[in-house]
């Protein structure tokens, strides 16, 4: 079957030009000024043509927490966000530690076919912080990184162990961010708002520390550490920092980080929406993001997609999980990004595809050229729409921006070749 | 001047008409407390619940007072024999209370911002009797009511120093709202560790000692310390260090301005934060604002339950 694209704007990395996309197979094979013939023709009359996204980091709670989302309901929802590929955090139950529970998630996610799912496995086994997880087994097995998200390592042998032996077989760790010893139990950002609120603070350098030691590690043993969500502008300076000095290390933040501060928390009388983990941070860490979103600094935009039941959600704010969902918003709110002029169209493609291809190796993603995989995203950058029922596919709804109006969205997402979705239908 | 809305959930946006309408109220009620038969039939057929989720016999046994001198059938609820211990939410709970027909529910909870998840999610009235560390209003308005009742204008005539533990205090930042809304000079004190980053949102001047907190004040306002915490924070060293750096005595006191007064929201710790020469000395109001605090939470529930029409 060909399915053509016709009268949109292809958006790359490094060029943005109005141009057909014929599609055969699981293969774009043409781009072309001319009109083609196709079985399926998909007019994006002022719409963009991106490569699929792709989402460094997600949370399906498949297996063990399938009632807050699953790897077909987050398949759902990653195709309806414009991501053809997720890769998904190793906090489940059982946690993803072991070369089994790696290829059963891949399995089920190509049999639900909308997406094509990596998994992040476990750095310590059982998320416990100790001893490391069989590395070669599960990259084997088809891991494409490491990390305890959600559970810091906090011993910093442990961590330089597994950079060191991530590093034996191409791969790299995530750090999820955080010095525990400096917790507090802590709720939201430590700041004027939670003082007022009269809510547990955790301190910006809780992060920090933590981004410094794992960035020392990474200098001390030559690996990749890529920090996920990103949230203080002092991390980033710590980042900015290593990056000069010629240490390999990455960084991503999320949308959340860069579209709200705390101070929705007080707007939004202790709604639990608003809590995750790093928490939202002041209108200052906001600038310094946009900022290195702008500047090249930040590598990867990723949504941090966190389901949790809405009966886990309406809570008193301090016994509410971390989290919210992402993958939907994603897209609008990066757009915001574009519209507001802190990125260009270019930008927000290496942000959301380009650069994760780069940095995991996968050389038939991240573009739309001839060759490629036909992993496309047709955004339409002015549909306006309330994020609801209708248009949610995750189980979860814990959004600040659930019932709210947004503006653009992905319309159509092709997977392989495939159309995987269609904005309402 | 009065007050319109269904809940008391915080002073932090409360007008000065608002306020000084409580006051106002609770005089009323104060006078009636003085009389030989305390009880009138104001809430007569209403219900109140008294939803206790901590332990605070003062502040429970104080409105379920006031409850009663109002005619008002009142049921307490402690949550160390309750629902929650069964995995029930907070909103189930005050639903199920709501669908019992009650009319008020008082309820204190160790979550800040528990009161609002209550408020919006329940038709009955809430007071917040304490959330977390959030606030505590009717301890503010009787303070307030304290303050008048011994001559203390509630403007910027008066200087008022609240020392202790400010981060983990409602009262501190229920009295800190209401103070700066009616123009008050507020003052606060706490060693480094009980004092929230970014205290300047309580716009009060942060004092650098015990002397500089007593000198020029014309009320004191001790908060109750607990030096054994269980939320990860560092405990402070000793209460023999807490009693000698910031401790309330006699000699500190003598750096007021004459006729200062001292309040504590009670339990004291003696011999901690407040010394007992100070305690049961001439410049202590603490057994008033006890006595003032049924006045004012009779106030507070008559209020409610005329809202409800
Ligand atoms: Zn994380």
């Amino acid at each position: 079957m060909k399915i053509a694209i016709q009268n949109g704007t292809i958006v790359n990395n490094n060029e943005k030009f109005k141009a057909n996309v014929l599609i055969e197979g699981d293969r774009i094979v043409k781009i072309t000024s001319d009109e083609i013939e196709a079985d399926v023709k998909i007019d994006a009359s002022g719409k963009f043509i991106m490569p699929g996204l792709i989402d460094m980091h997600v949370h399906f709670r498949d297996p063990g927490y399938e009632y807050k989302d699953d790897i077909i309901s987050g398949s759902q929802a990653a195709v309806a966000g414009g991501v053809t590929t997720c890769l998904c955090m190793a906090n489940t139950n059982p946690v993803n530690d072991n070369a089994s529970i790696t290829r059963e998630m891949i399995r089920k996610a190509r049999e639900c076919g909308l997406i094509d799912l990596m998994p992040i496995a476990a750095i310590s086994k059982g998320l416990g912080g100790k001893e490391l997880v069989e590395m070669g087994d599960l990259i084997e097995a088809g891991a494409v990184a490491f990390s305890d998200d959600g559970l810091p390592v906090s011993s910093s042998s442990v961590m330089r162990a597994a950079l060191e032996y991530s590093k034996m077989f191409g791969s790299f760790c995530i750090s999820h961010s955080e010095d525990c010893s400096l917790c507090r139990q802590g709720v939201m950002h430590e700041g004027k708002v939670s003082a007022i609120l009269g809510l547990k603070g955790m301190a910006r350098e809780k992060e920090e520390i933590a981004v410094s030691r794992d960035m020392l590690l990474a200098k001390l043993t030559n690996a990749h550490i890529h920090i996920a969500h990103v949230s203080s502008e002092y991390s980033l300076k710590i980042i900015e920092m290593g990056r000069k000095e010629g240490i390999n290390i990455t960084c991503e933040v999320t949308p959340h980080h860069f579209s709200f501060s705390d101070d929705d928390i007080l707007q939004n009388a202790y709604d639990a929406n608003f809590k995750m983990s790093p928490p939202l941070r002041e209108i200052s860490d906001i600038k310094a993001i946009r900022e290195a979103l702008k500047s090249g600094l930040v590598d990867v935009i990723a949504t941090d997609h966190a389901p949790h039941h809405n009966d886990e959600k309406i809570v008193e704010f301090d016994r509410a999980p971390f989290g919210i969902i992402g993958l939907q918003t994603l897209v609008p709110l990066t757009l915001k990004l574009v519209k507001e002029g802190v990125i260009s169209l270019e930008r927000m493609v290496e942000l959301t595809s380009a650069n994760a291809a780069k940095m995991l190796n996968l050389k038939d993603k991240g573009r739309i050229a001839e060759g490629m995989l036909a992993d496309i995203a047709v955004i339409d950058p002015d549909i306006e729409y309330i994020y609801d029922e209708k248009i949610n596919r995750s189980k979860s709804i814990n959004s600040p921006l659930f019932g709210k109006n947004l503006k653009g969205a992905a319309v159509v997402t092709i997977k392989s070749g495939k159309i995987v979705y269609k904005f309402g239908e | 001047m009065s007050y319109k809305r269904k809940d008391l959930l915080g002073t932090i946006d409360l007008s000065t008409d608002e306020i000084l309408y409580f006051l106002d109220a609770a005089k009323e009620f104060k006078n009636l407390n003085l009389q030989d038969i305390k009880k009138i039939d104001y809430l007569r057929g209403k219900t109140t619940i008294n939803a206790f989720y901590e332990n605070s016999t003062r502040t429970r046994t104080s409105f379920e007072i006031a409850a009663k001198r109002l005619g008002a059938d009142t049921i307490n609820f402690s949550s160390s024999n309750s629902s929650v211990n069964k995995g029930e939410t907070l909103i189930d709970t005050m639903n199920n209370m709501a669908a019992m027909k009650s009319d008020i529910i008082v309820l204190r909870h160790p979550s800040s911002g528990a009161a609002k998840l209550a408020s919006k999610h329940t038709d009955a009235s809430i007071v917040n009797a304490g959330d977390g560390m959030n606030e505590h209003p009717s301890q503010a308005l009787l303070d307030l009511f304290t303050l008048r009742e011994f001559g203390k204008s509630l403007d910027s005539n008066t200087t008022v120093a609240i020392v202790g533990d400010i981060a983990r205090s409602r009262v501190a930042r229920s009295d800190a709202w209401a103070m700066n809304t009616l123009g008050m000079n507020v003052k606060i004190f706490a060693p480094t560790m009980m004092m929230p980053k970014n205290a300047e949102v309580f716009n009060a001047h942060i004092c650098k000692n015990m002397e500089e907190a007593c000198e020029g004040s014309d009320v004191i306002i001790m908060l109750r310390i607990q030096l054994e915490r269980g939320d990860g924070d560092v405990s402070f060293p000793s209460s023999r260090e807490y009693s000698k750096f910031f401790g309330l005595n006699k000699k500190r006191i003598a750096l007021a301005n004459k006729n200062a007064i001292v309040l504590h929201p009670g339990p004291i710790n003696r011999g901690v934060e407040l010394n007992s020469d100070v305690a049961d000395g001439e410049h202590s109001v603490i057994l008033n604002q006890v006595e003032s605090g049924v006045a004012m939470r009779m106030a507070i529930l008559n209020t409610l339950i005329k809202n409800r029409g």
